[in-house]
């Protein structure tokens, strides 16, 4: 029984009429989420003893940097459902999945540099963080660039699949050697983020950004997933039928 | 808790960090409307082609059925 | 009739690919003159002093190599797809896994191991202090290893597209990465004194970890080019 709802989940049908009730709900939740942890973060944390306010950048750099990482899953766990138990709507999701990565792994790169300037005086640093960032955000282009490259939507979201697999195994291997690579050769001073020494004062804010952009993720996917399936679904008689309804 | 700053023109100037701050809330708060944005207006434009196609093709038919 | 043991199977394809291979042996030098192209163009770009060069060597040097393996990439496996026989190979009762690893090996042996041969050479013309001769030359002849094996996944991806060349290299970059920084602090470690047994050792895993997943993505991407 467990896995006839499994595959009820499969259907693009079923997410396109159930998201078409959640949506409203997600978009209010994030709003409040954003709009209440922006203002708390610009208005009411206090400034920081060293950074001053430049330190407000991180309300969004780190938001962004969480879901740039766990897009890149999200993306990987969809290719390789939609490879393994060959879901139509995985490899939606999958599609979907790699423009908003890419988008907030972008984010948190200029925000990255933009907060370094008046921290520590330079736009880049080529610290461990950052280069994987970089790499990461490479990563994502890979993949957005196989997706246009096929004749068939099949063979490119198999090809997707394969390419996110192998570049997750490699994110850890990437990070550790770039972590190695970078304080052999920079002593290490620098701590971009020590959420545990981090006052609650400062802390709150922030977990009202990363749970805001958590819910915006979500919301983001889900309307790149039902374009998706408009697109992809035309011959069937129910996409028919929203055509025929439309004005 | 309470305003940090003493008025709105310090806060926006934020001790000097203004431009940084500022410039990294705009471009996010670009890229998130641009990610919200530019599905929905996928969704709808295939939509709406959609259904062009559909009456342009009835039109075709009919005039074949005269 | 029987059909023939895996062995012989194995046997008979690197046969038919060294064959090729030496047969258009002249391409083997393509890679190998992109190699020493750039590292000419290094100290017209850059300086000709030895101390700049001599810093920047064993990076410089790996870097390229990197690129020379990029650009051998793409024949991996296209000619084979070009005149049909890579479906012939794909519908062979023996594991593509071991196809892929034969492939590979050849593939290594004509573009990464010349590589790491005429990595001295360079050492010499960039001013690589003595030390680093020896450590180039090891770090090199594994780390070309991992470069074709994971190149492998990329060509296998991009065999079925006409432009596949460009886009080859923009995925699989990415993932060149951890080697790039390990190779070429081997090189860097051995120049200061330090000991290079302990990176040595993780280039060698790296060399394992991907002889042994490698293959198995590049045959599961062969079959979705050559079926798509």
């Amino acid at each position: 029984m467990a896995w006839q709802w499994f595959y009820r989940m499969g259907s693009p049908r079923w997410f396109y009429e159930k998201t078409e009730r959640w949506i409203p709900w997600l978009a209010t939740v994030t709003a409040l989420l954003l709009i209440t942890g922006v203002v708390w973060a610009l208005g009411f944390a206090p400034a920081d003893a060293k950074q001053g306010n430049s330190y407000r950048i991180i309300y969004i750099h780190v938001p962004a940097s969480f879901l740039a990482l766990a897009g890149y899953y999200v993306m990987a766990v969809a290719g390789a459902i939609g490879l393994i138990w060959k879901m139509k709507l995985a490899d939606m999701v999958m599609k979907s999945a790699a423009p908003i990565g890419a988008a907030l792994t972008f984010v948190a790169l200029i925000t990255g540099a933009v907060w370094g300037k008046p921290t520590w005086g330079a736009w880049w640093v080529w610290d461990a963080r950052i280069t994987s960032m970089l790499v990461l955000f490479f990563l994502y282009l890979g993949v957005i660039a196989l997706q246009g490259a096929y004749q068939h939507q099949a063979t490119a979201d198999k090809a997707s699949a394969i390419l996110a697999l192998v570049g997750t195994v490699n994110i850890p291997i990437i990070y550790k050697s770039v972590d190695w690579w970078y304080t052999l050769h920079q002593p290490a001073t620098l701590k971009l983020t020590s959420a545990s020494s981090i006052h609650p004062s400062m802390l709150y804010p922030l977990l009202l950004m990363i749970a805001g952009f958590y819910c915006f993720y979500a919301l983001a996917l889900m309307l790149y997933t039902r374009a998706e399936i408009v697109q992809r679904e035309r011959r069937t008689a129910w996409v028919n039928e929203l055509v025929g309804g439309l004005k | 808790m309470e305003f940090q700053f003493a008025s709105l023109a310090e806060f926006w100037a934020m001790k000097g960090h203004g431009p940084y701050v500022w410039a990294c809330y705009a471009l996010t708060l670009s890229t998130l409307v641009y990610l919200l944005g530019a599905p929905r207006r996928r969704h709808h434009q295939y939509l709406k082609q959609q259904q062009r196609l559909k009456v342009a093709q009835a039109h075709i038919n009919k005039s074949f059925e005269k | 009739m029987d059909s023939p043991s895996m062995g012989a199977a194995i046997q008979a394809l690197l046969r038919r690919d060294l064959l090729l291979a030496y047969r258009h042996r002249g391409e083997i030098a393509n890679p190998l003159v992109f190699f020493m192209i750039v590292i000419t163009m290094l100290p017209l770009g850059i300086s000709p002093e030895s101390a700049v060069l001599g810093s920047l060597a064993p990076g410089m040097i790996w870097v390229v190599a990197l690129l020379a393996t990029l650009l051998s990439l793409d024949n991996l496996f296209r000619s084979d797809f070009d005149d049909g026989s890579l479906e012939q190979i794909l519908i062979s009762p023996h594991p593509l896994y071991f196809i892929v690893l034969v492939k590979v090996f050849v593939h290594w042996l004509v573009t990464g191991l010349p590589l790491a041969l005429l990595s001295p050479l360079l050492g010499v013309m960039l001013f690589l202090p003595e030390a680093g001769f020896v450590p180039l030359f090891l770090s090199l002849l594994m780390g070309t290893g991992v470069l074709s094996l994971i190149g492998a996944i990329g060509a296998a991806l991009t065999v079925a597209l006409r432009k596949g060349g460009l886009l080859l290299s923009l995925i699989i970059m990415p993932l060149y990465v951890p080697v790039l920084i390990f190779g070429a602090s081997v090189v860097r470690s051995a120049i200061e004194g330090f000991p290079i047994a302990g990176e040595l050792a993780v280039l060698g895993a790296l060399l394992a970890v991907s002889i042994i997943l490698a293959p198995m993505a590049a045959a599961g991407a062969l079959r979705i080019s050559v079926n798509g």
